[in-house]
């Protein structure tokens, strides 16, 4: 059998990350400890080349592998989102991996493995496709997350993450073969025309519907598949943590989103209720529980549960007005557009907590962070500035995230979702703000010798990237407004 | 759009205006933190250079016209089209002045009050500015909203790193239940804008009818966020909280402005868009007006802390104002109007003056501060001025604005006046008892001997206020004309049964006048409705 041309060049993306990432995997016992960040800098040449790359074929739609890979838009806005979110956690890698002297250069070659794994799962047109890219991010996310491997909470957080997500990897599984059994193709497009011969009520498709849905739920955190999220967040190196958070959330909602309106569309009755559930319990559980954390890292789990939530709110709406073709677009919008908001703050913030790590001692208590704007004025503005975002108040870009969310339900005839919505909102103003308020308002502890940054000057770029993006989307959110809105045209 | 008028003369006023101070926050950025002198003086300069720059306004408006003055229109938003728009008219001039005017006074009073993180505090301080200002001349929903919600943190740090022992208390509690109120703002926001016909223009949105059902939800939403603002009662508990907490520039700022977003929000956006709503709800907010007025005064008659005591009297009366917005006549609405101004000049000072004694004793209780007349002559006079200022003694500028808001309650219902009125005697009975203990008490030796009197910096504070209480108090004229035109724009409105009550209320206003031709009497303040009203 032999591979035509073309389908190789229209994966030429991941091709070259899986390359980096062998290279960086075979260069890793070459190159000696002082130089690892020259594994890294490999890294992030191959995510430029890339994203080069995915720009200049931005506004075509290809398929490839008879219609395994599909390369529109959509995949490319993720694609997009991924390369950045990644290059971001390299930066950010390079100075907290030496502080934590987890300092190897497999580290890197993970990373870009997983990427490979979302990158598939984005431009996936075909389940087993999608289960496989699934199951490559996921693997070499329990790797990295176990990679204190001489601390016992992030072995606990590898092992914790490894049996939950192979018992969901199972169910979704099940779910894609019981839509094999129902339709004889696992294509998107043949379990589209199949879903709608077989109509609403059949139970075989039922069942798969809920069984796809519990395995995507688990990827983005969603209640009540949530449970792995806090301790994995919190054992995992916080630079691992930051790539999970954003990266792997990211990725599995494009893949949800193309698998439920591609493939189940004809379900849509059916699966926006299960969706409004799932949104309802995430909103409810994440805002609140995240209340009473004492850990940031912990803390920014359940925020990361309740954003699932928000973003959820967008996947609610395509799927209740798909009479309505403009609000079903905006609803898909809003989502992406919601997404890399949460990107940039999401990450902001674990990069300032890489940042305060003490030596010896983690420095992930809240309490720890008390008098911060004394000690550390320029770290604790930025942590004001994620945070004020995370909880959504004007002008940052959290607050137009959660704005076109809103808008998106109020335009689908769900104003009272919309209520719900801005009611956690200003629920989880609650939490986000508590972490300002120990920053600004609580004198310092006890006069110690005030560990030292752990910071690079590409670290510093990494940050003053994540916060002029946190604003600048806050001020002008127009280019990536017609950019996500463009995006979402190929979508049915 | 023929519904505004340009009259920038090609220079954006407002814009320069609204976001010089932040540019002056952002210039002490670059200042080194421990020139603590060169901050203060930069923050000053650029306030006070603000407040300069806002003076040629008050000539330049005309009050002739009802329409937006000083328009700006930017798209700045494409999908969906939000836009930069600003612009102001009789009802939002006197405030933008308002707070022009007041903050340089918190940077004064701040002077030596604050010692610690000089910069960023006079940088906060800026900030508020910007979005105080902004709050009160956007013409867009969305673009207001930003403003409104942008001035959550800034007064969040104000009252919680600044601010007294109980500061972090006192700081969520404010944030949680004005973030509460506004987001819900939010979603009616966005509601209008589907309805309404796919704008956020303020303008364009009040000009559709929407339906009665729709109007009731909206209403409410509206009043979750303006009511929590104003504070109306039952919404008021975090006012006396963050009051006594705050920092005196703080205090100044959140009764002074603040305050008044609530009120304007009711005024800009309740009764224009949702006329309906409004006349069917009017009983429910007299009803909680009257509330607040007298429970107002009742708590602030069993107050022993200074600051809780300005606090609920603020309580009682932006009810007075709640109150005259809602009895929907041009009396009532230019009373209201008149009197958020005059709570804010005098509220304001009265926190000033506060805080001066605070400076001095360390202590806000009444019984700390007794007898201060002989020690400290001149803050004896200016506390007795702005006291008899708050409780209404004509001549002063409070007496005006209540006055004018209990004649357009008399021409709604006369009971209700009359119980309105008992909150006026409550006031002078707490705030003179208030003035006979501190400033007329046996004074403690030991507590008043090393008393040093108001030092020039704070007479240079004081002393505009003092003739603005006059100045207002005897001279109310101009600042009503500025309102007449929006007011009865406004009056117009809303829906024709309440037309029909303006309209009486003018025949009756205009003949008691006749029949008094030739006095000088307040009732000759009262504005006329417009002659479009009466030919209709």
């Amino acid at each position: 059998m032999t591979l035509p041309l073309s389908d190789l060049v229209a994966i030429l993306p991941e091709l070259i990350v899986i390359g980096a990432a062998c290279l960086v995997l075979a260069l890793d016992p070459l190159t000696p400890p002082s130089r690892k960040d020259w594994l890294a800098w490999l890294s992030v040449a191959a995510l430029a080349a890339c994203a080069h790359l995915t720009v200049s074929r931005m506004g075509t739609s290809v398929s490839a592998f008879s219609d395994l890979v599909i390369l529109d838009p959509f995949a490319g806005f993720w694609k997009l989102l991924l390369y950045g979110v990644t290059g971001f956690t390299i930066l950010l890698s390079l100075a907290y991996l030496k502080a934590e002297r987890i300092n190897l250069g497999e580290y890197y070659g993970f990373i870009l493995l997983s990427l490979a794994g979302m990158m598939v799962m984005v431009s996936a047109a075909d389940l087993l496709t999608i289960y496989l890219g699934m199951e490559l991010m996921s693997l070499s996310l329990y790797v990295l997350a176990g990679f204190k491997r001489f601390e016992a909470r992030s072995l606990e957080a590898a092992a914790k993450y490894f049996v939950l997500g192979s018992f969901s990897s199972g169910m979704l599984l099940y779910g894609i073969s019981l839509l094999y059994g129902a339709s004889g193709s696992t294509r998107l497009s043949a379990i589209a025309v199949a879903v709608t011969a077989r109509g609403l009520d059949d139970p075989i498709l039922a069942l798969a519907m809920i069984l796809l849905t519990v395995g995507f739920g688990f990827k983005i955190a969603a209640v009540p598949f949530h449970m792995w999220t806090p301790d994995v967040y919190e054992g995992s190196p916080t630079s691992v943590t930051a790539f999970m958070a954003v990266a792997s959330k990211a990725a599995s909602f494009a893949a949800f989103l193309r698998v439920f309106l591609e493939g189940l569309g004809g379900l849509k009755a059916n699966w926006y209720t299960l969706f409004l559930i799932l949104c309802l319990a995430t909103l409810a559980l994440g805002n609140v529980v995240a209340i009473v954390q004492t850990n940031i890292k912990r803390m920014l789990a359940y925020s990361s549960i309740a954003n699932a939530g928000y973003a959820l709110i967008g996947a609610v709406v395509a799927g209740y007005a798909s009479a309505d073709r403009s609000a079903q677009a905006f609803g898909l919008s809003s989502v992406m557009l919601y997404l890399v908001v949460y990107a940039f703050m999401t990450l902001g913030a674990f990069a300032v907590i890489a940042m305060l790590r003490k030596g010896g001692v983690e420095g992930d208590e809240i309490e720890d962070y008390a008098g911060l704007a004394k000690r550390q004025p320029v770290a604790a503005f930025l942590m004001l500035a994620f945070m004020t975002s995370l909880a959504g108040i004007p002008p940052t870009a959290g607050f137009i995230g959660k704005f076109y969310l809103f808008m998106a339900a109020v335009k689908a005839d769900l104003a009272w979702l919309a209520v719900v919505g801005v009611l956690f909102a200003a629920v989880s103003a609650y939490y986000y703000l508590r972490v300002v308020m120990v920053m600004y308002m609580r004198e310092p502890e006890a006069a110690g010798v005030e560990p030292r940054l752990v910071t690079s000057p590409v670290l510093a770029v990494a940050l003053a990237c994540a916060f002029a993006g946190v604003l600048v989307f806050g001020l002008y959110p127009n280019p990536l407004v017609s950019f996500a809105t463009q995006a979402v045209l190929v979508l049915k | 759009m023929s519904d505004v008028i340009l009259q920038t003369g090609g220079f954006p006023w407002l814009t320069t205006i609204v976001f010089l101070p932040l540019a002056g926050a952002l210039l002490l950025m670059l200042v080194n933190k421990t020139a603590h002198h060169t901050i203060r003086w930069i923050a000053l300069a650029v306030s006070i250079f603000d407040l300069v720059l806002s003076l040629p306004l008050w000539s330049l408006f005309d009050s002739a016209t009802p329409r937006m003055q000083f328009v700006e229109h930017v798209a700045w938003m494409i999908s969906p089209p939000i836009t930069y728009s600003v612009g102001v008219d009789g009802i939002s001039l006197p405030l933008l002045l308002l707070t022009a005017f007041l903050t340089p006074f918190c940077v004064l009073c701040s002077w030596r009050a604050i010692e610690t993180r000089v910069k960023e505090f006079m940088a906060v301080l800026l900030i508020m500015e910007t979005a105080m200002l902004g709050v009160f001349v956007a013409l867009d929903f969305v673009l207001f909203y930003i403003f409104w919600e942008a001035m959550l943190i800034p007064m969040y740090l104000l009252i919680g790193v600044w601010g007294g022992p109980n500061r972090l208390y006192a700081a969520v509690k404010f944030f949680l239940y004005t973030l509460v109120g506004s987001v819900l703002l939010l979603v009616a926001i966005l509601v209008l804008f589907f309805q309404g016909g796919q704008t956020f223009d303020i303008l364009l949105l009040s000009r559709v009818e929407y339906a009665p059902a729709l109007q009731n939800w909206l209403f409410w939403a509206f009043f979750a966020a303006f009511a929590v603002k104003v504070p109306m009662w039952p919404f008021h508990t975090w006012l006396p909280d963050a009051h006594v907490e705050a920092p005196t520039a703080g205090s100044v700022l959140l009764a002074s402005v603040l305050l008044k977003m609530g009120a304007y929000g009711f005024l800009r956006f309740s009764l224009p868009m949702l006329p309906d709503a409004t006349a069917t709800f009017t009983p429910i907010m007299v009803t909680l007006s009257l509330i607040a007025i007298i429970y107002g005064a009742y708590m602030a008659l069993a107050q022993a802390d200074l600051k809780k005591l300005i606090a609920y009297s603020s309580v009682s009366h932006m009810g007075f104002v709640t109150l005259g917005i809602f009895v929907l006549n041009a009396q009532g609405i230019e009373g209201a109007i008149l009197q958020m101004v005059n709570h804010g000049i005098t509220t304001g000072a009265l926190f000033l003056c506060v805080g001066a004694i605070y400076e001095r004793t360390h202590s806000r209780m009444i019984t700390d501060n007794v007898g201060l007349a002989s020690p400290m002559p001149r803050y004896a006079t200016v506390l007795v001025i702005f006291t008899l200022s708050s409780l209404g003694l004509p001549g002063t500028n409070s007496f005006v604005g209540e006055f004018l808001v209990l004649v357009g309650t008399f021409f709604w219902s006369k009971p209700i006046a009359v119980i309105a009125s008992l909150g006026v005697i409550l006031a002078a009975v707490y705030l003179l008892w208030m003035v006979q203990r501190v400033v007329f008490g046996v004074p403690n030796a030991a507590h008043t001997s090393h008393l040093h009197d108001l030092n020039l910096r704070e007479m240079v504070t004081m002393a505009p206020l003092v003739v603005l209480v006059f100045w207002i108090g005897f001279f109310p004229n101009p600042l009503l004309t500025k309102m007449h035109a929006s007011v009865n724009a406004l009056i117009e409105h809303v829906d024709t049964e309440e037309l029909e009550v303006a309209r009486r209320n003018a025949r009756e206003t205009r003949e008691r006048r006749e029949a008094r031709d030739g006095q000088v009497s307040p009732v000759a303040l009262v504005p006329q409705v417009s002659p479009r009203a009466n030919n209709k």
